[in-house]
């Protein structure tokens, strides 16, 4: 694994690309020049960062380096891992929330896991570490951010809407039907993003997968299907996480006596 | 010889976070009286309420319904059975007949026109089933919350302070309005307020709560004096 890194690391093209990055910095360099000169005090905060992104940049490159290396079926333990973080950081929006971690987690690894299987299944994520791991981090991250504002919409609706849905429970109403109204809100803010960046795609921005492969050299069409692919991935696992959470939360929030949980504002799950 | 009590309560106790809300509360509601509930507010007049449909869960104690223990009987159906009508009135957007229907379209049961129209006529709604409910003012959208509760054919039918957030005027006629269905439809209620009045003029016996324990029991004279 080791050698494959120093191969990595002894490659020509590092070299090439590291007097790319002292060209860039040249540039960057001026700016910090030119920000002394003008009394704008962001020298300090710029060259910090400056360097601290390509430290991290290049960290990232070593451990995915690493990666390239590791058997195949080590896939499914990094994006198992990257699972359990997108779990951690999308709880937080949802704190308070009854069994919060738990849902989330089973959510996103039902939306992201369904997708990534069947789109390798198919062919479209090539069985390799090298695929399988930026492909399927791109699909569980965005399944996160999903989630994250699923859940906290859904708070909001509980918190907010509380006295309509006591009216509805006081009425006899089942709660799954009492809360309809409440779970498809969450589903369809949640949802808002992605329809965003499906309805502006192409035409106000070209995202990176596209870019990279036309810059890789790739046929442009191709790419431009291959991204097409990608957010409807993003799309299909996003959607399944933000519905299987309402699914779960919905559930959760009602007592077996059916009454509407108290949620506190903030608490974690 | 009395009636049979419709709704009975035994030392239903609320405990919320080490806050007593309600404690030992044992009271008795006869079919077609109107059980008034007084008391200063935060006395726990909604917390009771609130205990009596199960809305909240009593830490200790129950309620018998009819004779029957209501954590016997399916929460949907409890409710359906003991009707609530809130404080503030709570409609959903979109017409007086969709709110008043909400009941039975959440459960997925045809609708009743002629009855809905009927009750709306009762409340002095006429004409208003198409109405967008986010323009009605307060005393109508409050009978609309009326009409809402009785469109679900309850055995009784729980009141907070139907009539609090209204003007002098709405609030009498909500009122006299109550009065003349609650007689109509021989309707048995439970009925908070702060109000000695309103007690007096709707009330036959009731209870007066201090700090959520019964402070006095039974003739409204008696429950009301000490106010």
């Amino acid at each position: 694994m080791l050698q494959d890194l120093l191969q990595h690391i002894q490659d020509p093209i590092v070299w090439t690309g590291l007097a790319q990055v002292g060209a860039a910095s040249v540039l960057a360099a001026l700016v910090v020049l030119l920000s002394r000169q003008r009394g704008l005090k962001l020298e300090t905060e710029l060259s910090v960062a400056f360097v601290r992104g390509f430290v991290q940049i290049v960290a990232v490159g070593l451990v995915i380096g690493l990666l390239l290396a590791v058997p195949v079926a080590w896939s499914a333990l990094i994006l198992l891992g990257m699972t359990g973080g997108a779990t951690w950081i999308s709880r937080q929006r949802g704190a308070g929330l009854p069994g919060v971690t738990q849902v989330s987690f089973l959510s996103i690894s039902a939306g992201a896991g369904l997708v990534i299987v069947t789109m390798t299944a198919a062919g479209a994520i090539e069985p390799t570490v090298r695929s399988l791991v930026p492909v399927g981090s791109l699909v569980i991250a965005n399944a996160m951010k999903i989630n994250g504002l699923a859940l906290n919409r859904l708070k909001d609706e509980l918190r907010d809407k509380r006295a309509e849905i006591e009216v509805g429970l006081a009425l006899g109403g089942p709660p799954p039907a009492v809360l309809a109204r409440h779970l498809r809100t969450s589903v369809q803010a949640s949802l808002i993003p992605v329809v965003d960046s499906l309805k502006s795609l192409g035409w106000v921005w070209i995202p990176g997968v596209m870019a990279g492969m036309i810059l890789g050299g790739e046929n442009p069409v191709y790419a431009a299907l291959y991204q097409f692919v990608i957010m409807a991935m993003i799309f299909a696992a996003g959607g399944l996480t933000s519905m299987l959470t309402s699914l779960l939360m919905g559930r959760r929030v009602i007592t077996e006596a059916e009454q509407l949980r108290h949620i506190p504002a903030s608490e974690g799950g | 010889m009395s009636a049979p009590p419709l709704l009975a309560t035994r030392d239903l106790t609320r405990v919320l976070d080490g806050t007593v809300l309600v404690e030992g509360v044992s009271i008795e509601v006869r079919a077609e009286e109107v059980f008034v509930v007084f008391g200063p507010s935060g006395a726990g007049k909604t917390s009771l309420l609130r205990l009596l449909n199960r809305l909240d869960e009593p830490t200790r104690g129950t309620v018998w319904l009819d004779g029957t223990d209501y954590r016997d009987i399916e929460p949907r159906t409890l409710r359906r059975r003991v009707g609530w009508v809130p404080q503030a009135p709570t409609l959903i957007e979109g017409t007086v007949a969709a709110n008043v229907a909400w009941g039975p379209t959440l459960r997925d049961e045809p609708v009743d026109d002629d009855r809905l129209h009927e009750l709306l006529d009762r409340l002095g709604l006429s004409g208003f089933a198409q109405r967008d409910a986010d323009r009605l003012s307060g005393g109508e959208a409050q009978r609309v919350a009326i009409a809402r509760t009785l469109f679900n054919d309850p055995d009784l039918v729980l009141l907070d302070e139907p009539a609090s957030s209204l003007d002098a005027a709405a609030a009498d006629r909500v009122e006299s309005l109550l009065q003349e269905v609650m007689a109509d439809l021989s309707l048995t209620a439970v009925l908070v307020t702060h109000d000695a009045g309103r007690a007096r003029r709707m009330g036959h016996r009731g209870v007066r709560l201090q700090n959520g324990r019964v402070a006095a029991l039974g003739a409204l004279d008696a429950v009301l004096q000490a106010s």
